[in-house]
């Protein structure tokens, strides 16, 4: 009996993958797990728009089922989609793809940015990244069994990324570099000269480039062209953006891949073999967003920009030092006068004030210090949770 | 910042000048300022609250009245418009492009009560040709409010 039990868990012992095995939970996770057990949160943990999707959006998702729009559709994504992606991306990014072969509709950026790491890495490739980071960044190398390097970002430059730190982690098997500006946490934007800065380097040491723009449609300041529309870029670089964040539909799971042909081309082998294609109700909710969509995306980013106001105004106020955050929705400020870690703080102020902010540390070691705020919330809860978290400071 | 005001005011009435400072990132005596000359120039005619009758249950009644008007030299359509909306009862008064010229919302105790504001006062203006009322029967939205009570929608408290 106590044999066969032996058996069973030796087998157990070593039937994961090794590489999935080493791999961390996300920090969030563990911290989702706390926050649920306690009830009226006021939470500025979300990773979301608080908006719901744009009704126009929305109706035209129920009108595509009413047409009886419930089929697979190509593996690359409905054309017109492309087509109005490509439009969109010339437009306003200011670099032309070809719908037919250049650009890929995938279940969210997530799958776009999986599919890009997996099409490009080969085992010990290095990958260098900005951190903090979203969380799924050194995961995905991981999983590519190529090597992450993370690119320490700090506060004093306003998390943006330092050309010269940049060329120092460069090594003969550095292959991609991702870039995700606005960034989630930090909520830091790059500048044209910055851009230009990295492309440089980018095309002298010969690296490939995912720029991870989701956030792109929520920048405060003037909005600098993305680095794929850079002398020497087109060619090098995957652009990856979708319609979560900027159309508030983060449940339609609706992003894309616009790139050179034999990229796309690789990326849409593991597409067709492991997604095979998005949901069809989406991507003609996506078409609507595109052709109608613009008026309340606008409207939503000046919401944001409001309540960003706000939020950092807020945070300094009450003796949180916050930069001023010129994209996404997250401010980011340091928590060190607290004279708690990262993970302390998120916890008490659950615990103290029923306030949800996610430590730093859930975006990679460098976030120590730091926790994350998103004001895609309402007012009154910003200002209820700043409120809370004063008292918290106090104490 | 003027047009921002007036966005954010026509979102809401009621929200204090410091709040809207914050939301503006702006100066709240600034702010202060703009307001007063937006009422002093009547861009800022009124502020008032979206209610929702049903359950406000006033008993009052609303109708709509198209009205079709000839227009008089000098004056056009102003000169009778200016004349019906007058009116306390009436609430509100367009002139609209179509099959009729005037476009009325009329508040009154009852149906008789409209039917006699109708008959005695807005007939008889000089130039009024005809009326048509429509009686309303139910308010669905309002100066952009839903006037349903949708439930609020859960979202997860952390996510990455």
């Amino acid at each position: 009996m106590s044999q066969n039990l032996n058996e069973s868990s030796s087998r157990r012992n070593g039937r994961i993958a090794k590489h999935i095995e080493v791999m961390p939970k996300s920090g969030i996770r563990e911290f989702f797990d706390l926050v649920t057990t306690v009830k009226d949160i006021v939470s500025l943990g979300v990773g979301e728009p608080d908006f719901v999707t744009p009704w126009t959006i929305r109706e035209h998702a129920i009108y595509s089922l009413e047409r009886g729009k419930t089929s697979y559709t190509s593996n690359m994504g409905l054309l017109p989609l492309r087509r109005a992606i490509c439009d969109y991306v010339a437009t306003d990014y200011k670099v032309e793809y070809n719908p037919v072969k250049e650009c890929l509709v995938t279940v969210g950026v997530s799958e776009a940015l999986d599919l890009a790491v997996r099409a490009l890495v080969d085992p010990g490739d290095e990958v260098i990244y900005t951190a903090p980071c979203y969380v799924s960044y050194p995961a995905e190398v991981t999983m590519a069994h190529g090597i992450p390097v993370p690119l320490e970002t700090r506060v004093e430059n306003n998390f943006a990324l330092d050309p010269a730190e940049l060329e120092a982690k460069i090594t003969p098997r550095t292959k991609l570099l991702m870039l995700n500006f606005p960034c989630n946490p930090t909520g830091a934007t790059l500048n044209l000269e910055q851009l230009k800065a990295i492309a440089r380097i980018a095309v002298k040491h010969d690296l490939i480039v995912i720029t991870d723009e989701i956030y792109s449609e929520l920048t405060y300041v003037d909005r600098a062209p993305s680095i794929a529309s850079l002398p020497g870029m087109r060619d090098r670089t995957v652009f990856l953006h979708g319609f979560s964040k900027a159309f508030a539909m983060t449940g339609f799971r609706i992003g894309y891949a616009c790139g050179p042909a034999d990229i796309i081309g690789a990326m849409m082998k593991i597409h067709q073999y492991s997604m095979l294609c998005a949901s069809i109700i989406s991507q003609e909710a996506a078409i609507d967003a595109l052709t109608h969509g613009r008026p309340d995306m606008l409207r939503m980013r000046e919401s944001y920009l409001e309540r960003r106001n706000v939020m950092v105004e807020g945070l300094n106020r009450i003796g949180l030092d916050c930069v001023v955050p010129n994209g996404a929705f997250y401010a980011f400020p340091s928590i060190r006068r607290s004279g708690l870690s990262s993970h302390e703080f998120a916890v008490e102020l659950v615990r103290d004030q029923k306030v949800a902010v996610v430590p730093g540390t859930a975006f990679g070691d460098c976030g120590e210090g730091f926790v994350r705020c998103c004001y895609a919330t309402s007012l009154p809860e910003i200002m209820l949770a700043l409120e809370r978290m004063e008292k918290f400071l106090e104490k | 910042m003027k047009k921002k005001i007036l966005d954010i005011l026509k979102r809401n009435a009621r929200m204090e000048v410091a709040e809207i400072a914050g939301l503006l990132n702006a100066d709240p005596e600034a702010v202060a300022a703009a307001i007063h000359e937006l009422e002093a120039d009547n861009v800022i005619c009124g502020y008032h609250a979206v209610v929702n009758d049903e359950l406000a249950d006033d008993g009052m009644v609303r109708a709509l009245i198209e009205v079709k008007v000839s227009p008089q030299r000098d004056g056009g359509f102003d000169r009778a418009a200016m004349r019906i909306a007058r009116f306390p009862e009436v609430i509100n008064v367009y002139l609209v492009s179509g099959n009729y010229d005037l476009q009325l919302e009329v508040y009154g105790r009852s149906l008789q009560d409209i039917a006699n504001f109708v008959a005695a006062k807005l007939s008889t203006i000089d130039g009024v040709l005809s009326c048509s009322t429509l009686f309303m029967l139910k308010k669905y939205k309002e100066s952009g409010r839903l006037m349903t009570n949708e439930p609020e929608l859960e979202r997860i408290v952390v996510s990455p």
